[in-house]
């Protein structure tokens, strides 16, 4: 479903007689024309935000500039963006594999708290495992509920021809009414203070800190490993040229055999284990090292099974293009706070921000597409001259 | 559940779920047409929230429930030419862009509430209307014919909508460029101009949604929809694209939801266990469409942008 559109030549402008110079600036630009429209785009969008730091009687240069201090300015700041990121990253990853198999999969949000579910139902029934046990089994726990929570709407897609953006919105908002009424209830922690959270989970599963003195902790190199994985999955075995090719031509890939039913379920899966594995490592990986429902899913989540849509966009659906893209949103996610504190705008502007950023990044890819389009086209005419 | 089954607080369920469905109704049915001219928007939840705040800080700030109501019409026409642009013009995929529109709507109207408000202070919404004559009909004049004046707009926009879709040109337009835009630009219809049109309703139609929202609940907050704006997606699918369809499922939905709350204010379920029940309405969408989505026919050119050189 997702696809660049307008790959047709236009074959009314061939007729036209070559201009060298059109050509000779054509030939220039065609490397820069991939990188140069989606870059241009957010560019785009950071005017928009300006405008909006205007009208908020906030001078967007100061705020941009705490934004840019905020995120990159330091090692701290740094690993505070590499923490924002991470589940970005890992959504991200999943984003890639659902879209490149042509489903549409917006329930990251759902699949991240089904995932720190069933990792945190694992660490409270076994907490005395050695962590080095412990912890790869909180991860994949966090995985499977991811999985099975993506694998439910591939199988209704596949099976009961359910559109995938609908079930899995409202797997969505499942998840979240789920998580509340089990943080309310059975695992809520014992006390007077009825917080809808659990007790500290077993120190077993605390995520080991990086060394350097920075907050960064191993749930950055496991959303790596995981971007790697992905790569290799989709590129690099045959059931990702399946899933690509059934994303690319659904009835041709039934015509030549392939499961397309199948495919769109373990699409869907792989994607909701990554977002599930996200899932973890925020529980795992957070200060209070606990699983805290207060605030509302989003307060948890932060908005990531979205906010990772945006990134694996930004990174042309590829996995390890989207380590630099989550890199970038993350430290947005960071530099708000920052801006929040420097120039009095709340941090919810960049959630905002972001909105405004998939708008253009996805107007801008049918704009790239028809300048290659042009780009070709001249460089084809002066071949032909 | 005995407390539940008397006559009084079933018409008073019936006439909440009523004034629950409202919002659902007027976003599903602007949807509705947006849909059925070949564009999918998923940022119905996005401009439901700005049409919410609109409304919202507009009563408060001029005391008018009715200026806030304006205020939320306008804001949605003006999301609706935005995402016209992005979708009709730009050619942008419309799933994702639709995202876009939500995140933002989400931000922004939390911004701005941060911003401009602060603490939610209430508001006094739109005045209760008793239609003379019918409103004293026992039980039923309750249940019908006692509410504030958007829910009588939003019903009655019902066989307005099935009116324009099926008996007016403008209609035959909005459902030749949805299922066959190739074929209607051959007969001379403007396929980009009556997609915007199409779009500039069901955004306008987003934005009185939301009013009629954060009207009947009396203020606003962060993520005051919560997922409404979604529902009302699914049920265009539950209403297969008709209006009479759109109407039934956000009764469903209202009365189902009036249920859910009425059980938590007897007691009859607590704790926990009424938060799971609040997931009822998401659980029944997915039943539904699984029912559904197998003999329903979506417009054909759904989500496909036209270009006549492409």
């Amino acid at each position: 479903m997702y696809k660049e559109g307008g790959t047709d030549t236009a074959t009314a402008a061939d007729d036209a007689a070559s201009d060298p110079s059109r050509a000779h600036l054509a030939r220039a630009a065609r490397p820069f024309v991939g990188l140069a429209v989606p870059f241009l785009a957010v560019a785009a969008a950071l005017l928009v935000g300006a405008i909006m730091l205007l009208a908020l009687g906030a001078n967007p240069l100061d705020g941009y500039n705490a934004m840019f201090s905020g995120a990159f300015g330091g090692s701290d700041e740094l690993a505070d963006t590499a923490i924002k990121a991470m589940p970005l990253l890992l959504v991200g990853v999943g984003i890639c594999i659902a879209f490149r198999a042509g489903v549409i999969n917006i329930g990251g949000e759902g699949q991240i708290i089904a995932g720190a579910i069933l990792a945190t139902v694992v660490a409270l029934a076994v907490p005395d495992l050695p962590g080095i046990v412990l912890i790869p089994t909180v991860i994949v726990a966090g995985a499977i509920g991811g999985g099975i929570w993506g694998a439910i709407p591939g199988a209704l897609k596949a099976y009961a021809g359910v559109n995938e953006i609908l079930s899995t919105i409202m797997m969505n908002i499942i998840a979240a009414q789920f998580m509340s009424f089990l943080l309310q209830d059975l695992l809520i922690e014992e006390g007077a203070i009825r917080i809808q959270q659990t007790e500290r989970l077993t120190e077993n599963a605390d995520l080991p800190l990086l060394p350097g003195g920075t907050r960064l902790h191993i749930g950055v190199l496991i959303a790596l490993l995981v971007a790697v994985l992905g790569y290799f999955l989709l590129f690099r075995s045959s059931l990702g040229v399946r899933l690509r090719a059934v994303g690319h031509n659904p009835s041709a890939s039934r015509y030549a055999g392939m499961p397309v039913k199948l495919s769109v379920v373990q699409a869907l899966a792989f994607s909701g284990a990554c977002a599930g594995v996200a899932g973890a490592v925020l529980v795992f990986g957070s200060e209070s090292h606990r699983l805290i429902g207060e605030g509302g899913a989003a307060a948890f989540t932060q908005n990531a099974g979205f906010n990772g849509i945006v990134a694996a966009l930004f990174g042309g659906l590829h996995p390890l293009a989207t380590v630099p893209a989550s890199f970038f949103f993350g430290g947005m996610l960071t530099g708000g706070l920052e801006m929040q504190r420097e120039v009095q705008v709340p941090a919810a502007m960049i959630l905002a921000l972001n909105g405004v950023v998939v708008v253009f990044v996805v107007a801008s890819l049918k704009l790239r597409a028809r300048l290659r389009q042009w780009v070709d086209g001249e460089i084809e005419r002066e071949g032909r001259a | 559940m005995s407390e539940f089954f008397t006559v009084s607080v079933i018409v008073t369920t019936l006439a909440s779920g009523i004034r629950l469905a409202t919002p659902f109704l007027f976003a599903a049915l602007g949807e509705t047409v947006g849909q059925r001219s070949g564009v999918l928007n998923l940022g119905v939840e996005g401009v439901m929230l700005l049409g919410a705040y609109a409304a919202y800080y507009t009563a408060l700030e001029s005391g008018s429930a009715t200026a806030g109501v304006l205020a939320a019409i306008v804001v949605g026409g003006v999301m609706g030419l935005i995402y016209a642009f992005i979708t009709v013009v730009m050619h942008a995929e419309q799933g994702i862009s639709g995202i876009g529109i939500f995140l933002f709507g989400l931000g922004f109207t939390d911004l701005l509430f941060q911003k401009q408000v602060g603490t939610p202070i209430p508001i006094r919404g739109l005045r209760d209307f008793d239609i003379p004559l019918l409103s004293d009909i026992p039980r039923v004049g309750e249940v019908l014919f006692q509410h504030n004046p958007l829910v009588y707009v939003a019903f009655l926009l019902v066989p307005t909508f099935w009116f324009v879709i099926n008996r007016t040109t403008f209609g035959l337009n909005i459902r030749a460029v949805g299922e066959s835009p190739d074929a209607a630009d051959t007969l001379g219809v403007s396929v980009n101009l009556t997609r915007v049109a199409a779009i500039v309703i069901a955004n306008t139609m987003a934005g009185l949604g939301g009013a009629a929202l954060a009207l009947e609940v009396g203020v606003f907050q962060q993520n005051l929809t919560s997922g409404r704006g979604f529902i009302a997606i699914a049920l265009v699918y539950f209403g297969a694209w008709r209006a009479v369809g759109v109407m039934t499922g956000s009764l469903l939905f209202g009365i189902v939801s009036a249920t859910v709350l009425q059980w938590k204010t007897l007691g009859i379920v607590e704790g926990g266990a009424a938060t799971l029940t609040s997931m009822a309405p998401a659980v029944l969408t997915v039943v539904v469409l699984v029912a559904v989505s197998k003999r329903i026919g979506q417009p054909s050119a759904l989500t496909r942008s036209f270009d006549r050189t492409a």
